[in-house]
């Protein structure tokens, strides 16, 4: 079986496997998968999205970006506005129209910004738009001028943390601190019965698989060949007529939406979307979960995203302190043991695949070449 | 602009480049007419790369004037839209597409769209298939077509850069040092390589192999601290006192 075909089969597999095992077996069943389980895979899933996400520009054009997460809030703050409207008013202070934060923040009427949220579609086209407008307007003014390296990498983790202290502004409109929760339907579908949690892992599975072969396509493009020259040689591709900036542009809103799908699904997964999503650390943890799984092979980001979040729930729960050590070590050991990642280790490469980033330089490679220039 | 451009492939006239006080080009004016091919020499220093940054975009001049068939003002331009024109570059250092195969180095640099709108859905088609073939047979890579460019000898690289040369179909080739680190019969092939090249384009070649010079048998331009020092045959240029001073005097 190929790679990619063998990818989406087991991304599939497993999260039919589990619907199934926790819909049709009795709780006290030794088999029997839990609802907790069931969304815990969903929530790991989302995340895979954004580590799909990051992969592409990190691992295909070179923008090691620290604020990938800010487009992941954003998809997961829109889908958080359509749950809140869709509360109604069975919300504590039983406002028909305002959400509980808003009446409690003595909101006389909803601000204009939230207008259209109680439509689903509009809601979703919403995710996806106001990342893409954001991506497109920090990427135009990054790219022209020529920004890169670790500049960029760190203007990325501006954005976000810029966005993190706007968001937790009562004023801002988006509940503040708390964020926004209590959510109580989807599309009619009450979020705490397991059929919905069970449908939400399974859609996340299909968002995932097919955000997986889209990726996969572009980069085994033509596009994805002039992704790979910007990634190694940016100035070279300008001398034969390339122009960079707008590949790197085209690649970042394309990434950028992909963040967004992951996050509005990830929202009704784990019932609560607040400013600590913009949080840095969040990105540069969306990072080492590419870097586990291998840069630029755009399956082993969706391993490691599954297998680091899994690591963490373990650890969190068994030795909640050790958990940033454990991150910090496993960040260093990848990178000095496993440069291309734990897909760097298994022969799955496919025939028309791009090219995979270089290896670092060694120590002493980097003192050879500091030795001749 | 100037009357004194009508005719010319590319014309300098009085460029200056200044990094932080010191002067890479000074009143540099070179003219290079349609079809011809032009070998720059010099010291270390005297500008030579500096001017080839001035006529691609990589370096905007101070002061002067840099035109491309006798009208499009260059300095207003920037690298993808010089490369556009038709005008091709090959480094000192080879730079290929190393992880890409030999075969993709040339599909990326055949002339053609390079918009992002245009790649995402271009698939490879006869026409370009028979060009790049035809571009491995000139450049000798015909064998090495599947193997990953990074892998080639230095030579080979060298090569490989000057087909995607070939393949962007410029009207002017830039060619810098093209035979450093090149075996005596690798540099006599390049220069074949280059006389047949200039057939049907234009060519500027930077060079210090006074042996490959020689071999080219053409008009030489020597530059020396970031101005023309002596132009003519290279019997001409060898002689004068000047140019003698430079090389050998201090």
């Amino acid at each position: 079986m190929k790679a990619s075909a063998l990818t989406v089969f087991l991304v599939m597999g497993i999260s039919v496997l589990m619907v199934v095992l926790n819909l049709g077996t009795a709780a006290s069943s030794p088999v029997h998968v839990s609802t907790f389980m069931v969304s815990l895979a969903g929530k790991y899933l989302s995340y895979a999205i954004l580590a799909l996400s990051v992969d592409l520009v990190w691992g295909f054009v070179g923008i090691l970006t620290l604020g990938h997460a800010a487009f992941f809030a954003l998809g997961g703050y829109a889908m958080g506005m359509y749950l809140m409207r869709q509360i109604g008013a069975r919300g504590v202070y039983a406002n028909p129209i305002l959400p509980d934060f808003m009446v409690f923040l003595n909101y006389k009427e909803l601000p204009w910004f939230w207008y259209g949220f109680n439509w689903f579609g509009f809601a979703m086209l919403m995710a996806v738009v106001v990342p893409a407008i954001l991506a497109a307007v920090f990427g135009y003014l990054a790219f022209r001028s020529r920004v890169t390296g670790v500049y960029l990498s760190i203007i990325t983790q501006a954005l976000t943390y810029a966005l993190l202290l706007a968001f937790f502004r009562n004023d801002m409109g988006f509940g503040g601190n708390n964020g926004l929760t209590d959510f109580k339907e989807l599309l009619g579908f009450s979020l705490s019965a397991e059929t919905t949690r069970c449908g939400l892992l399974v859609v996340t599975a299909i968002a995932l698989s097919l955000l997986y072969l889209l990726a996969r396509a572009v980069t085994r493009s033509r596009f994805g060949k002039v992704m790979i020259a910007v990634r190694d040689a940016e100035s070279r591709t300008r001398f034969i007529g390339y122009r960079p900036e707008q590949y790197k542009l085209v690649v970042w809103v394309l990434s950028a939406v992909m963040a967004a799908i992951g996050g509005a699904l990830y929202v009704p997964q784990v019932g609560i979307i607040n400013p600590g999503e913009f949080a840095p650390a969040n990105s540069i943890e969306a990072v080492i979960w590419v870097a586990v799984g291998g840069r630029g092979t755009l399956a082993g980001p969706i391993l490691g995203a599954v297998l680091v979040n899994f690591g963490k729930t373990i650890l969190t729960g068994a030795l909640p302190e050790v958990w940033l050590f454990a991150l910090g070590a496993l960040f260093i050991v990848v990178t000095l043991f496993l440069p291309r990642g734990l897909l760097g280790l298994m022969p799955v490469r496919e025939k028309g695949d791009p090219p995979l980033p270089a290896d670092p330089p060694t120590p002493a490679e980097s003192a050879a070449k500091e030795a001749v220039s | 602009m100037s009357s004194m451009s009508n005719g010319t492939l590319l014309y300098l006239d009085n460029v200056s480049v200044t990094f932080d006080g010191f002067r890479a080009l000074n009143a540099l004016s070179l003219v290079l007419t349609p079809g011809e091919m032009r070998a720059v020499i010099g010291p270390n220093g005297a500008g030579k790369t500096t001017m080839m940054d001035v006529i691609t975009g990589k370096t905007r001049p101070n002061t002067g004037d840099v035109l491309f068939g006798g009208s499009t003002d260059l300095t207003r331009l920037d690298e993808p839209a010089i490369a556009g024109l038709g005008i091709g570059r090959k480094f000192q250092k080879p730079t290929v597409f190393e992880p890409h195969t030999v075969w993709d180095n040339l599909l990326l640099a055949l002339a053609g769209d390079r918009g992002p709108r245009f790649t995402l859905f271009a698939k490879e088609t006869a026409e370009e298939r028979r060009k790049i073939e035809s571009i491995l047979e000139t450049t000798r890579l015909t064998d090495q077509r599947n193997r990953r460019s990074g892998d080639l000898s230095h030579g080979q690289k060298q090569w490989l850069e000057i087909g995607m040369l070939l393949a962007q179909e410029p009207q002017l080739l830039l060619v810098d040092e093209p035979v450093a680190g090149m075996t005596d019969s690798e540099t006599e092939q390049t220069a074949v390589l280059l006389r047949e090249i200039n057939k049907t384009r234009s060519v500027v070649v930077v060079e210090h192999d006074m042996g490959f010079v020689r071999a080219l048998g053409v008009k030489v331009t020597v530059l020396h601290e970031g101005s023309v020092l002596s132009e003519g045959s290279i019997d001409h240029v060898s002689e004068d006192p000047r140019v003698v001073e430079v090389y050998l005097g201090r």
